[in-house]
């Protein structure tokens, strides 16, 4: 199983058209991923991460190439089509954590759900189960507006899990967050990757991306280069020495 | 593709929904229910402003010319000495064997004597009107024979003393006693009770210059024949008016023609009035035409029911717009969470099928809630300022249909625009 490609891109375009002018946001990406791997993008600001995330995700359609997700060609599908695809096999979790503001915790959990026509009374102990996980189990009808930004987080984990889907896509998750509470949500990431999910991420910071197997870099719609992941170690490492060696004068 | 549990689970979304926002969705309904209602409300009382006016005239009959005996104005009265006098006026025995003569589609010629006396038995006596005619009267004015028999030719040519007397006569006179047979008293004379008789129109008969009588119940008639009325009458009736004695001398007061049907009515109408003009010196009849009276009944209408209506589309419209308003705001403050439920799985349809739960939920309830209301109102009008008001089920379906299509409309436009958008421009919106 961790060995077929759960990705394959080929030639992966994506061009935003602003009438004026024609924005080239991904310019032929090949790429295969693994199922089961944890991938980390980084790159550039505008250099095409988040457009790549989105396509992934089924939540934007190629202009350009094509999109092998489990074998399916996704860049032929309809709209339902898609849908299905997002609902049944995706999970995402947004820098802004994106939860629906008139719904309780537990409700939000449920919502993939109910589009996969299952009724809250027959999976309401998975829901708990879930929001318990992400250790919110005491908190199941409060609102998002009464949580912190860390919690919220956490829902849009526990509510991305709820389908159990076969890949995660993360664009920024602790983008919003402190450092320990994006810990919290990262060791949570790995201890999904570590039963077997797939999960992409994109992140500005190097300590996150270490916690991938694959490094992916990204440069004008283009992926540059795949960083070692010794290298990135090092990088890491360099960065804790220097704190640890500035602790004692602070 | 229409599972019921697909749109139960619809349903119970959009309503979900609906009650986390119940400020918004009781004022997008409130809208709704006043549009509905007053729709209803002003065609209901429109309607029964008019239904009044034409039950009375289509009572007495569509293709019946009533001409009834009027007493001339004051001047025109010839006075006699002293403090009594005698008016003579009206109708004659001639006209109307003059219209039986010369009308063309004529059917019946009904004359009618219409006395106010008071009718006796034992220790009772009952105020009303003994209207001396003929025995067709029953068939020209749909009148309902209860027991016994109406006046019959015999008792014409022998002028007996045989009567009918309504119901709410006989009630009055034979509280607990079959009055069948009995006889009862008018003036000097007795008369011999063959039958009872059901009105169907109690608003034609009431004799000239009774104004001051409304508040009398004017079914209290007794039937008798014609030439019985004008022997035991005579042609003189007297009445005591103000200390002074009034007599009048009129033969008949009233005739009904009966007509071939709707056009003899109009072609004999100017001939009737031709004939009547050259015979009488002054203008001591009308000429009441039932026919004409309906088409101007219903002209009335139209143009009321035009007016009203225009009022209550106008409000309808501005409740729709009410609608169209919020809902798009709703769905345009709402494309985020669109965004986001299309990311989890959503699809077009279900995010367009959400919505019109919502609105549908919204305008039909209140719609309901507006037809209710608008069924209550005329009821309360009619309650309180004693107006005939009548709902009409297109009323209700035309103010319901078009509060509920323009809602769905509204609704689901920005709905569908919405979802149509990709999940992730829709997630972009703010
Ligand atoms: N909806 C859009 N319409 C037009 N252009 C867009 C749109 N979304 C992204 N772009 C353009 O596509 C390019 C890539 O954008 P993208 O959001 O993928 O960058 P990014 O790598 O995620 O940047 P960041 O790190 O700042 O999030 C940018 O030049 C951006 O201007
Ligand atoms: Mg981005």
């Amino acid at each position: 199983m961790t060995s077929s490609p759960i990705i394959r891109l080929d030639r992966l375009e994506k061009t935003y058209d602003l009438g004026a002018i024609q924005v080239h946001a991904l310019r032929g990406v090949t790429l295969d991923i693994e199922s089961g791997s944890y991938v980390a993008i980084m790159g550039p600001s505008g250099s095409g991460k988040s457009t790549m995330l989105n396509v992934l995700g089924c939540l934007d359609r190629p202009s350009g190439g094509r999109y092998y997700l489990g074998g399916e060609d996704v860049s032929q599908m309809d709209d339902d089509q898609l849908s299905a695809v997002r609902g049944k096999r995706l999970g995402f979790i947004f820098q802004s954590y994106n939860l629906i503001e008139q719904l309780t915790v537990i409700e939000n959990i449920h919502v993939p759900l109910f589009y996969q026509g299952r009724d809250l009374s027959e999976c309401h102990d998975h829901c708990v189960k879930l929001a318990e996980l992400v250790g919110l189990g005491h908190r199941l009808d409060h609102r998002p507006k009464e949580l912190s930004g860390g919690q919220q987080q956490r829902v849009a984990i526990a509510r991305s899990l709820a389908n159990e889907p076969l890949m995660i896509l993360a664009d920024e998750p602790t983008g919003n967050l402190d450092s320990t509470t994006g810990t919290e949500i990262l060791n949570l990431l790995d201890d999904l990757n570590s039963h077997g999910t797939t999960i992409i991420l994109v992140t500005h910071g190097e300590e996150v991306a270490a916690r991938a197997h694959r490094v992916l870099h990204m440069k004008d719609g283009l992926i540059d280069r795949e960083v070692p992941q010794r290298t990135l170690l090092r990088v890491v490492a360099e960065l804790e020495g220097n704190s640890a060696a500035e602790a004692p004068v602070s | 593709m229409i599972q019921p549990r697909a749109i139960l689970r619809a349903f119970q979304l959009g309503i979900k929904s609906l009650m986390l926002h119940k400020l918004r969705s009781a004022l997008t309904m409130l809208g709704i229910i006043f549009g509905v209602c007053s729709v209803i409300a002003m065609l209901a009382i429109g309607e029964g402003a008019s239904y009044e006016a034409q039950k009375a005239i289509k009572k007495l009959g569509s293709n019946n010319i009533i001409i009834r005996s009027v007493k001339p104005a004051e001047e025109n009265v010839v006075r006699s000495s002293g403090r009594s006098y005698v008016v003579e006026y009206g109708l004659t025995y001639g006209d109307a064997g003059r219209l039986q003569t010369t009308t063309p589609g004529i059917q019946h010629v009904l004359p009618m004597r219409i006395i106010r006396e008071s009718v006796r038995f034992n220790r009772f006596s009952v105020p009303s009107q003994v209207i001396g005619t003929h025995p067709i009267y029953p068939e020209i004015t749909g009148m309902e024979l209860v027991r016994g028999r109406f006046i019959t030719r015999n008792d014409e040519i022998n002028t007996d003393n045989v009567c009918a007397m309504t119901v709410g006569l006989q009630s009055r006179l034979f509280p607990c006693q079959d009055p069948l047979e009995e006889e009862v008293r008018v003036g000097m004379d007795y008369y011999r009770v063959v039958g009872l008789v059901r009105e169907k129109s109690s608003v034609e008969k009431r004799p000239q210059g009774s104004a001051g009588s409304e508040g009398q119940p004017v079914d209290s008639n007794l039937y008798i024949p014609l030439s019985s009325a004008r022997r035991r009458f005579g042609e003189t009736l007297f009445r005591r008016s103000a200390g002074s004695f009034e007599a009048e001398r009129v033969q008949l007061h009233q005739i009904t023609v009966q007509m071939k049907d709707s056009a003899a009515v109009e072609r004999a109408v100017p001939e009737i009035e031709a004939m009547l003009r050259h015979f009488h010196t002054k203008k001591d009849y009308e000429v009441v035409v039932p026919l004409q009276l309906l088409r101007q009944a219903e002209q009335t209408k139209r143009i009321f029911n035009i007016v009203l209506g225009s009022i209550a589309a106008i409000s309808l419209l501005v409740g729709g717009i009410g609608i169209m308003n919020i809902m798009l705001a709703t769905v345009t403050e709402r494309t985020r969470e669109i965004g986001i439920r299309r990311a989890l799985g959503a699809r077009k349809r279900d995010i367009i099928t959400q919505f019109l739960v919502e609105t549908a939920v919204l305008s039909l309830g209140g719609g309901i809630i507006g037809v209710v209301v608008g069924v209550l109102v005329p009821m309360v009008v009619s309650h309180f300022a004693a107006m005939k008001t009548i709902i009409t089920a297109s009323s209700l379906m035309l103010s319901f249909g078009i509060s509920g299509a323009v809602g769905i409309v509204f609704g689901l436009y920005p709905a569908s625009r919405a979802a149509s958008l990709s999940p992730i421009e829709a997630l972009r919106h703010e």
